[in-house]
């Protein structure tokens, strides 16, 4: 069996019982990068040299028997608003284009700890604003899966990276679906973990009461051991929680039998493509074999959730963005006279359209005059949000519904509308509102070979009844491990066969 | 000639003596070398995260509670957003909406008696770095070592009238936050740091007056000469038919003019909304009984126990009393040798004399109180006479020194073994022979020659009283 078909965590078990060395899955790994990554353009920066520095320094860890963890020698893809010690970390902006950071993100440091070996950043819409991955300075990514379209986004580049068997599994961010839409658009599986779960020291912010880290790998075991692996009180972080039930991998096999899903028929209104609306029912169906109780139920407020997260979300990046000036570091205009007209050109230079556009929103919407019509009503919307999904967590254990109204657009289809582009996220934005934890699980393909996904939420903290369900989907959809990602055959001969 | 009432607010910013900064654990130490107490979150770095440091809420609390605050016991950081490359986030962590400490005051006393002033609220904030502009180099450079250092800013009502009234005021805050131990509050190093919003209204009329803000005053007497020129002009400028422009004045203490920085035209929009790296702080009652119960006794309640206690004179009480650290130094010192009047003398007397040849504030005293105490019962016990006690005490105001110590290595301790003196006595006796004969045909005052022989001769170690009854005892 080839190593790219290994899952994450099965690659780590025969890494651990010492049939594969580190070294020969960076050899796999980097092979398909060569074969694929001109095309696809998964990565903004690929760290090879270090990668096998690391590699030896785990793999002798790992015959010492210091290291016994689920991912021990697993090479891993950054997304890059993660900051990563030595290696430049530019949020795919001009901005930051020579940013490297003297700290790790404390997700960075905890999968190191754990021996994740990181090969390189991926690719993202500039500081994580857009939904195609179109909006980098530093290029398009293409999705694995049909290079014509996108890899969604903002982490498409990590999502892009795990499907094409690029990396063995990937950190992305997700402020209003930015992990969630991607895996469904590349047939990966990414979940957003309920708020305060990982840390966000070192995530460089977008909309920092949105941002959660949070895993893309193959299948749903992947996903929990990366979010085992990654979820911890962080003192650095004041919204970090410190939660006693990290231990994700625990009763992952246990069946749903019994388990109250509430499908919401919001959901499934004017938008939504006919395939996506008949692969996610068929996900529902899957669940229901296996003992799930169904039930329909209106959700409520759901067109409110985009305004009201465009709204709270360009607030904090127009603050949270002030910092990148040209004082300290990134980028700096070369030509200027004085303070303001250097602070101006070197923003105006260094940001692309759609970060100016959010910048703009969310300045104008903190305005003096402003303040309570858009930024307080905002915020009034998500209390509202919250307490609708309270109550239908009182009647479900999950939520079931799609991830994304359609599969992955073609490329070019989405930056002349901006606002169609925002539409794209209303399933997935009213989690971030609510600070819920979210999963999308592949669950099909339409008739161009694209893939759909299915997205499962749980009240704050219930990670592992959505992991569980998603578990039993994954099995029930008789998706076998690894399976349904391209395979790398359409590029060439890329696989390392190994004993 | 119209009478016009001035109207003051004062916005006073006092840095806390934490050790650690207000949202990382870098030193709030001065004078260290340009951005070595710095890391990721105090420089503004990507992805940097703030974590508010407890004591600083527990210094605001117990400032909030001194001056009779109510506290808001849900309290938020906000983000105050302008750009400037001494702010290195382009944001300053601040409290707009819910600030930690609101509707209080403070008595003061003035020469027309004592009078209530406001304070509208007490939030809590970080500091900004410092800009270093380098003329030669044609650039400028920033020390982010003061960003992040912690803050609070007390803004009061417009209650005040005239220059003696305010400087009753910051008086009044210096002494309670000193005493708290909040804040040594020095403004001339800027721990405490005033602006000064001011108008003038015709008299007996309720309307206010337009107001400037005045920035750039470090010290009480700036703040007097900047309050009676602001009010000048404005009446002036009222005298002569124009209006006053509301702008943010700097005031030249050199030159005794204040100058516009800018107006309300250009007034920044600060975009205040919550911070939300920041988790409200919840202040339960219990903390605020806990920081209630901590508070120590004030300078009201310390004159009245010193006037029942120590028995000293009203003038020493109110000196000793005016610094926290002179107060310590000596209840610290009275502690050890029971001696009340004599400590008061020595803080009142040569410790007042020096620290007014050395332009010095009392906070700068640096001899401990073991060593007063050490030096008085050392000349109580008679082991040292006054001369010598004086000298000691000079040097111990230098460099604190042992005064036990010191006497001993540089052989100064009294010459009293009455055998030994004695039979330096006699000898002298001996060989004068002349002002012995003098003393005893009556002539009391050769004594004097004698005995000033004997300190010249112990190197003026020798008790003087003591060698005045050893002669009388020769020679009777």
């Amino acid at each position: 069996m080839s190593i790219l078909q290994l899952s994450a965590t099965e690659l780590s078990d025969r890494i651990r019982s010492g049939e594969i060395k580190v070294t020969e899955t960076l050899d796999a790994v980097f092979g398909v990068i060569e074969a694929k990554e001109s095309l696809l353009h998964c990565y903004v920066t690929l760290d090879r040299e270090k990668a096998y520095q690391k590699a030896a320094l785990v793999q002798r860890r790992i015959d010492a028997g210091e290291l016994t963890g689920p991912l021990a020698g697993v090479p891993f893809a950054i997304k890059d608003n993660l900051c990563t010690q030595g290696t430049r970390t530019t949020c795919s902006s001009k901005i930051l284009e020579n940013f490297v950071p003297a700290y790790n993100a404390e997700a960075v440091t905890r999968l190191e700890a754990a021996g994740a070996v990181i090969i390189g950043k991926t690719n993202m819409d500039e500081f994580a604003m857009g939904s195609t991955t179109e909006t980098s300075y530093y290029g398009v990514t293409r999705n694995p899966h049909g290079t014509d379209h996108v890899p969604g986004g903002s982490s498409g580049g990590s999502a892009a990276a795990v499907a094409a068997g690029e990396c063995f599994a990937a950190l992305g961010s997700d402020t209003g679906g930015s992990i969630r839409q991607p895996a469904s658009f590349c047939g990966v599986v990414g979940m957003k973990p309920t708020y305060g779960t990982v840390s966000r020291y070192g995530l460089i912010a977008y909309g920092s009461s949105l941002d959660q880290i949070g895993p893309l790998t193959k299948n749903v075991r992947d996903c929990a051991a990366v979010l085992e692996t990654i979820a911890a009180h962080d003192p650095k972080d004041s919204t970090s929680v410190a939660r006693q039930d990290t231990d994700f991998t625990v009763g992952l096999d246990q069946d749903v039998r019994g388990l109250k899903i509430g499908i919401p028929r919001d959901y499934f209104g004017e938008g939504l493509d006919g395939e996506v609306a008949a692969a996610v029912r068929k996900a529902a169906d899957v669940l229901e074999v296996r003992g799930a109780v169904l039930e329909e139920f209106d959700l409520s407020l759901v067109d409110y959730a985009i305004p009201a997260y465009y709204t709270i979300a360009s607030a904090e990046a127009s603050s949270n963005l002030e910092r990148f000036d040209g004082v300290k570091y990134g980028y700096r205009t070369g030509n200027y006279e004085e303070l303001h007209q250097m602070y101006k050109k070197t923003r105006s230079e260094g940001f692309g359209p759609e970060v100016k556009r959010r910048i703009l929103l969310g300045s104008f919407v903190l305005s003096s005059g402003y303040y309570d019509a858009y930024y307080l009503k905002a915020l009034r919307v998500k209390a509202l949000i919250k307490k609708a999904f309270n109550q239908a967590f009182q009647r479900y254990d999950c939520i079931l519904g799609p991830v994304a109204p359609t599969t992955a657009p073609r490329l070019g289809e989405s930056l002349a509308d901006p606002i169609k582009m925002y539409l794209g996220d209303i399933y997935t934005i009213a989690v971030n509102l609510a600070g819920l934890p979210a999963i999308s699980v592949p669950c099909g393909m339409d008739a161009g070979g694209l893939p759909i996904g299915v997205q499962l939420i749980g009240d704050c903290y219930q990670e592992k009844k959505l992991l569980r369900a998603a578990r039993q989907l994954e099995a029930g959809l008789g998706r076998k491990d690894g399976q349904g990602l391209t395979d790398g055959s359409e590029f060439g001969e890329v696989c390392h066969e190994t004993v | 000639m119209k009478q016009y009432e001035t109207v003051i607010g004062l916005e006073v910013h006092v840095e806390l003596a934490t050790k650690t900064k207000i949202f990382c654990g870098c030193s709030t130490a001065f004078g260290g070398a340009p951005n070595t107490h710095t890391c990721p979150v105090c420089t503004g770095m990507p992805g940097s995260l703030p974590v508010l440091n407890r004591q600083v809420v527990e210094y605001a609390l117990a400032v909030g509670l001194a001056t009779n605050c109510a506290v808001h016991q849900y309290c938020k950081f906000d983000r105050k957003n302008y750009f400037y490359p001494d702010n290195p986030q382009n944001y300053q962590i601040s409290q707009l909406y819910l600030p930690i400490c609101h509707d209080g005051y403070v008595e003061i006393e003035t020469s027309f008696g004592s009078k209530r002033v406001g304070i509208h609220e007490i939030h809590m904030e970080e500091d900004a770095g410092k800009l270093i502009h380098d003329e030669w180099e044609d650039c400028s450079l920033v020390d982010y070592n003061r960003s992040g250092v912690p803050l609070i800013e007390i803004v009061s009502e417009p209650d005040m009238r005239s220059a003696e009234e305010v400087i009753a005021y910051l008086e009044k805050l210096r002494l309670i936050i000193q005493y708290l131990g909040a804040s040594d509050c020095k403004l001339q190093e800027g721990s405490m740091r005033a602006d000064v919003n001011l108008s003038v209204r015709e008299a007996g009329t309720q309307k206010l007056g337009t107001r400037t803000e005045m920035k750039n005053l470090n010290s009480f007497k700036a703040i007097a000469r900047a309050i009676d020129g602001e009010r000048a002009r404005q009446i002036e400028l009222l005298g002569e038919g124009k209006s006053v422009i509301q702008e943010t004045r700097r005031w030249d203490d050199n030159k005794e003019y204040s100058y516009a920085m800018r107006s309300k035209e250009d007034a920044k929009d600060y975009r205040y909304f919550p911070d939300p790296d920041l988790t409200p702080v919840f202040i339960d009652d219990a903390w605020i009984a806990r920081v209630r119960s901590a508070q120590p006794e004030f300078r009201t309640e310390k004159m009245a126990r010193y006037r029942r206690e120590y028995g000293i004179p009203e003038y020493d009480i109110e000196i000793i009393t005016g610094s926290k650290h002179m107060a310590d130094l000596f209840e610290a010192a009275v502690a050890i040798c029971h001696q009340p009047k004599k400590v008061s003398n020595w803080l009142m007397v040569e410790t007042l004399r020096l620290l007014k040849e050395r332009e010095l504030e009392p906070e700068d005293i640096r001899f401990s109180p073991e060593h007063l105490a050490g030096l008085i019962q050392m000349a109580d016990a008679g082991e040292i006479n006054s001369s010598v006690a004086k000298e000691v005490f000079a040097v111990m105001f230098e460099k604190d020194v042992d005064p036990l110590r010191y006497v001993e290595e540089h052989g100064l301790r009294s010459q009293n073994d009455e055998g030994e003196l004695k039979a330096l006595l006699q000898e002298i006796v001996s060989r004068n022979p002349q002002s012995v004969a003098d003393y005893r045909n009556g002539k009391q005052k050769a004594i004097g020659f004698l005995v000033g022989q004997a300190m010249k001769a112990t190197s003026g170690k020798a008790d003087p009283g003591l060698v005045n009854r050893i002669f009388k005892e020769l020679l009777s």
